[in-house]
């Protein structure tokens, strides 16, 4: 097995232009559980947990870019503005997991269970992806997690990182699993409210083989808003019945099946009060902002 | 595979097969066999260490990525005879029955009191959320936090 350690994103990259086998080792929490039991016995591996330019963040013109390198526990100390993330984030395995696991290996694993992943679907994230000589490529999140376990990464490409448009607005993420702690998500969502575009944005993990949209209820919870008057005045009441509508809106996008971890009826069940209960979240998160 | 890195202040050197993890190198090649071997995925928690002064699972880090960088572990907490006031407050509050888990909730448990000298009951349960025990039932264990919490804070 062939080990490189390169100290920058260029030099990784053109390491992996010359040696396309050779597979991104970041946090290892993925991929270092393969290995310990020979599932994977890759020809060789790309260190590139160190690399400074992948460990960043910044904002520029309204959009903000994440860094694939951050971990769950940097997510957790400096993006609090974050809320869904940080929720997210804060729901990843143990301080062990989140001090090493990351967002670019939660992108490259691409379970349909990965908790950043409903997030950076609610965000309407695009993925950046970089190959040598600084060549970059930008995916809208559907078109990079593209299957259970598959994405459209090139085998000479590194994930650089996640970007959206900020937006104004409450939000959150939300999963069941079958304890409190060190779960892989039976069902999860994230829901945003974007204010100034008034939409209303739903992502559900775990209920389908990837992360999913489910633009009816979407459509449904704006137009509600709309009908309230709740857009221009966060404290017009929204009618009880039209949030479990939307409930049983965003439990019909689901796609879920049964396994060891919970049945399909269970999870869409699960999707019905997430769904209802992130948007009553929302609203009263409104009413408080006001 | 030579990996060089620095071990509880001491610069130490290892040949490992290039596929190897951090506990691998610590246990076979070092003879630090205070980290524990259980699951090798993360789940147990028994082969806690610290990688540049963060708490990891060694089992999920590759031994190449601690090259040039910093372990600590859990035998770098004993002075000489002198126990750890954590490793005090485990056999005072009767933590400890086979002990194998032992090591791993120790090295969590000093880094949750590094971080916040005096955490309330859910914060020690979410610090020690990756840390598993056949044996004790953790009433025990969190009653060793609070001890350990005493009496690090006692002058
Ligand atoms: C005990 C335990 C509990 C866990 N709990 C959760 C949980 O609650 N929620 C959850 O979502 N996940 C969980 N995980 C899974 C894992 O921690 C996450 O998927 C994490 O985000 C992986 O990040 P990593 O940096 O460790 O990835 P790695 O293991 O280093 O890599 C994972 C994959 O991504 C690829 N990759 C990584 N970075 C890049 C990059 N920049 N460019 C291209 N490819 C890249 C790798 O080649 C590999 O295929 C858990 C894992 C363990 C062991
Ligand atoms: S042996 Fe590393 S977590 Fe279990
Ligand atoms: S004391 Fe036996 S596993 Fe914890």
């Amino acid at each position: 097995m062939r080990i490189h350690l390169p100290r920058t994103l260029d030099e990784a990259l053109e390491i992996k232009a010359r040696d396309p086998e050779a597979v991104p080792l970041a946090g290892g929490t993925d991929l270092m559980v393969l290995l310990n039991f020979g599932r994977l016995r890759p020809p060789a591996l790309l260190e590139i947990s160190r690399l400074p330019e992948l460990r960043t963040w910044r904002r520029e013109n309204g959009r903000f870019f994440l860094g694939a390198g951050l971990t769950y526990s940097r997510i957790l100390s400096s993006l609090a503005e974050f809320r869904p993330l940080v929720q997210a984030s804060r729901s990843v395995g143990s301080p062990q997991i989140r001090n090493r696991g990351t967002v670019g290996g939660n992108l490259g694993t691409a379970s349909p269970a990965g908790d950043a992943l409903p997030v950076l679907a609610a965000y309407d994230a695009e993925i950046v992806l970089v190959s040598a000589g600084g060549r970059t490529r930008r995916l809208p999140w559907h078109r990079f997690l593209v299957g259970p376990k598959q994405t459209s990464l090139a085998p000479d490409e590194l994930i650089l990182g996640a970007q959206w448009t900020v937006t104004r607005g409450p939000g959150s993420f939300s999963k069941v699993g079958t304890r409190n702690a060190m779960v892989i998500a039976v069902a999860s969502l994230c829901l945003v409210l974007d204010e100034d575009r008034r939409q209303v944005r739903v992502a559900l993990g775990s209920v389908g083989p990837t992360v999913l949209r489910a633009p009816e209820a979407e459509a449904f919870a704006a137009g509600v808003l709309g009908a309230a008057g709740a857009w221009d005045d966060p404290r017009a009441p929204v009618p009880e019945a039209a949030l479990e509508e939307f409930g049983e809106r965003v439990a019909a996008a689901a796609r879920p099946i049964d396994d060891v971890r919970g049945t399909a009826a269970y999870r869409r069940h699960a999707c019905r009060v997430l769904g209802r209960r992130a948007l009553s979240w929302a609203l009263a998160d409104r009413r408080l902002e006001h | 595979m030579l990996v060089r890195l620095k071990v509880n202040g001491e610069w130490r050197e290892a040949d490992v097969w290039p596929g190897a993890s951090l506990l691998f190198l610590l246990r076979e090649s070092l003879g630090l066999v205070g980290s524990k071997n259980a699951c090798e995925q993360g789940e147990c928690g028994s082969c806690s260490v610290w990688l540049d002064g963060e708490l990891v699972c060694a089992c999920l880090v590759h031994a190449a990525q601690a090259h040039e960088r910093e372990v600590r572990t859990v035998e770098a907490l004993a002075q000489g005879p002198r126990l750890h006031p954590v490793q005090e407050a485990f056999l005072e509050a009767g933590a400890v029955q086979c002990g194998f888990c032992t090591p791993g909730l120790i090295v969590a448990v000093v880094d949750l009191l590094e971080r916040d000298p005096t955490p309330g009951e859910p914060t020690i349960r979410e610090a020690l959320a990756g840390n598993l025990c056949r044996c004790t039932g953790y009433a025990k264990i969190i009653d060793a936090v609070k001890l350990a919490a005493q009496k690090m804070a006692a002058p």
